[in-house]
């Protein structure tokens, strides 16, 4: 069997709950970040940039570059790497700032 | 938002929770002090120790890390003074601002607010002696392809690994230098992760230039003989004096290509070799996280791989009155050494008269070999040889080379103040920690300066216009 991340740590994780990332439902393990949960599926970028539009996603993992950006509930700018996938989170692909709302 | 106990405040603030601050709280605690142990982070560990939430309920968190049962021994203690109401432990806290108060406290101590936020709320308290224990992060060197999703920090894949049982890919590349590299290849291989090469800039020939050193270090080299093994059983291979001059790929990354490096770091024309990925995890050594401190003027010096750290006596004391560093503050040098260096600032902030001559030994042997080690990794000054004009070297404000050449060749800025006042290269959100050492380098900055950074991170204005 190919071994994981999970069974390297022998993790028992209760059942994945949903997330919804671009419209679409993602499972999350309870406890997992929401950028570790959109690796979990393969996604690897979830926002573009602001002058070229080139899509970024985790860099660091622990909150210092800020490229994981994303718009979570609503909310521009989040640093995905840090906040739980908690079970009903809205994650979209920030564009830019985030803020063409108030364009 | 914490707030001090009392009028008086806490005896002790330590500021993060990784192995160096574990290390001086309980220390601390265990000679009476009420200590306030404050981390940005969700749970005490720091980087070193990072680990599962809880609710992943991993039975073996020890298969993620080297010396787990250390982490646990140090988990058991501060559980015990929480109990017993000697240390606050205040999780997901960033202290942002570290500021003396005139005079001192009634007795005459130096006495110190740390401002503090959640990224939601912000709120002070008080302390009578600080021990800054806030590690270091990661240091960047821009090469074309670096901002592709998929290349990502060699300690961000270990970070995410250790949190989130998860992996950037399924065959990852591990390019860069220092020991960190080797540690990172050794988990993402036992986690299922296919390691085509480690690409490591350095020769590691430089660690056979002080055969004494090493020979008094005898738990490090067993260390690299273990990350060694692992790596062997997996077919992993370790390519000396190389580097990725270039990650491929248009949506993400695909593929990397590797040449061999002279000795200063230039590129080789004709060695180039490309190997097909869908991963890089890539860094170059660490950077230790000092502003904090430099904004009250602490002394620095320079560390052999080209990076500063906090100037400590043979107690820890930085050159401020009232403000203690240990771990990687004081030089890049691995979690034996922090906890070696938490635990003797403790004993000099807990006024105990003289440590115990082993604990000093101890510090003197891992210092010796940080200093090696840190020689070995330094970046040769030929790194930008691998850079073209459209490379972006700041990530955040998109800032390629050619504008950072062009600001030092035709605006005349000789260091990255002036080139991120040109460029916006280092004003972005990351405050220049991805692209500072780079920018300085293409600055001509010969010997590094003390990064200005007035608050340690972003915070709202409204909480700004509120402070006490």
């Amino acid at each position: 069997m190919r071994r994981t991340p999970a069974s390297l740590a022998a993790a028992d994780p209760g059942p994945a709950h949903t997330i919804e990332f671009d419209g679409r439902p993602i499972p999350a393990l309870p406890g997992q970040s929401i950028a570790a949960a959109l690796w979990a599926q393969g996604i690897l970028a979830w926002r573009t940039t602001r002058i070229a539009g080139r899509p970024r996603g985790a860099f660091c993992g622990i909150g210092a570059c800020y490229d994981c950006l994303a718009t979570v509930d609503g909310q521009p700018n989040q640093r995905t790497c840090l906040l739980p996938a908690d079970p009903g989170t809205v994650v979209t692909t920030q564009e830019g700032h985030g803020h063409a709302d108030l364009a | 938002m914490p707030t001090s106990p009392d009028a008086t405040g806490y005896d002790l603030a330590v500021i993060g929770a990784g192995p160096a601050g574990l290390a001086g709280a309980v220390a601390a605690a265990d000679r009476g002090l009420r200590c306030a142990l404050l981390d940005a982070g969700a749970r005490p560990g720091g980087q070193y120790y990072r680990h599962p939430a809880p609710e992943l309920r991993a039975a073996r968190p020890d298969r993620l890390h080297h010396h787990w049962s250390t982490f646990i021994g140090l988990a058991d203690r501060l559980a015990a003074h929480r109990q017993a109401g000697r240390i606050e432990l205040l999780s997901g806290r960033h202290v942002f601002l570290l500021e003396a108060e005139q005079g001192g406290d009634a007795a005459g101590r130096s006495a110190w607010r740390l401002h503090v936020t959640t990224g939601e709320r912000t709120g002070h308290l008080r302390a009578a002696a600080v021990l800054l224990a806030t590690g270091a992060y990661e240091r960047q060197l821009p090469f074309p392809g670096w901002t592709l999703p998929g290349v990502v920090t060699a300690g961000g894949a270990q970070a995410m690994l250790k949190a989130g049982l998860v992996l950037p890919g399924r065959r990852i590349v591990v390019a860069g230098s220092g020991p960190l590299l080797l540690a990172a290849a050794a988990s993402l291989t036992a986690a299922g992760a296919q390691v085509p090469a480690v690409v490591e800039a350095g020769d590691y020939l430089g660690y056979a230039r002080r055969p004494g050193v090493l020979a008094a270090v005898p738990g490090k080299l067993g260390e690299g003989v273990t990350h060694g093994v692992a790596l062997a059983r997996h077919a992993v291979r370790l390519r000396r004096a190389s580097a990725v001059i270039e990650a491929h790929g248009t949506e993400q990354v695909t593929a990397v290509t590797v040449a061999r490096l002279d000795a200063d770091w230039r590129p080789v024309a004709g060695t180039e070799r490309r190997i097909a990925c869908d991963a890089l995890a890539v860094g170059h050594g660490l950077v230790p996280q000092l502003e904090l401190a430099t904004e009250l003027g602490a002394e620095t010096r320079t560390v052999p791989d080209g990076t500063l750290a906090l100037r400590v006596d043979a107690r820890q004391r930085t050159t401020v009155p009232g403000l203690w560093a240990a771990g990687e503050t004081c030089g890049v040098g691995g979690a034996e050494l922090a906890l070696a260096e938490g635990e003797l600032a403790a004993l000099a902030i807990a006024g105990e008269p003289a440590p115990s001559g082993a604990l000093l030994a101890r510090r003197r042997r891992l210092r010796g070999f940080a200093e090696l080690m840190a020689a070995a990794h330094r970046p040769g000054a030929g790194w930008p040889g691998w850079l073209r004009p459209d490379t972006e070297v700041c990530r955040c404000e998109e800032v390629p080379a050619q504008r950072i050449t062009e600001a030092v060749e035709e605006l005349g800025a000789t260091d990255a103040r002036t080139v991120k006042l040109l460029t916006r290269a280092g004003m972005g959100w990351c405050q220049g920690r991805m692209c500072g050492p780079a920018v300085a380098a293409l600055a001509g900055t010969l010997e590094p300066a003390a990064d200005r950074r007035p608050l340690s991170c972003p915070v709202r204005l409204g909480d700004l216009a509120q402070l006490p």
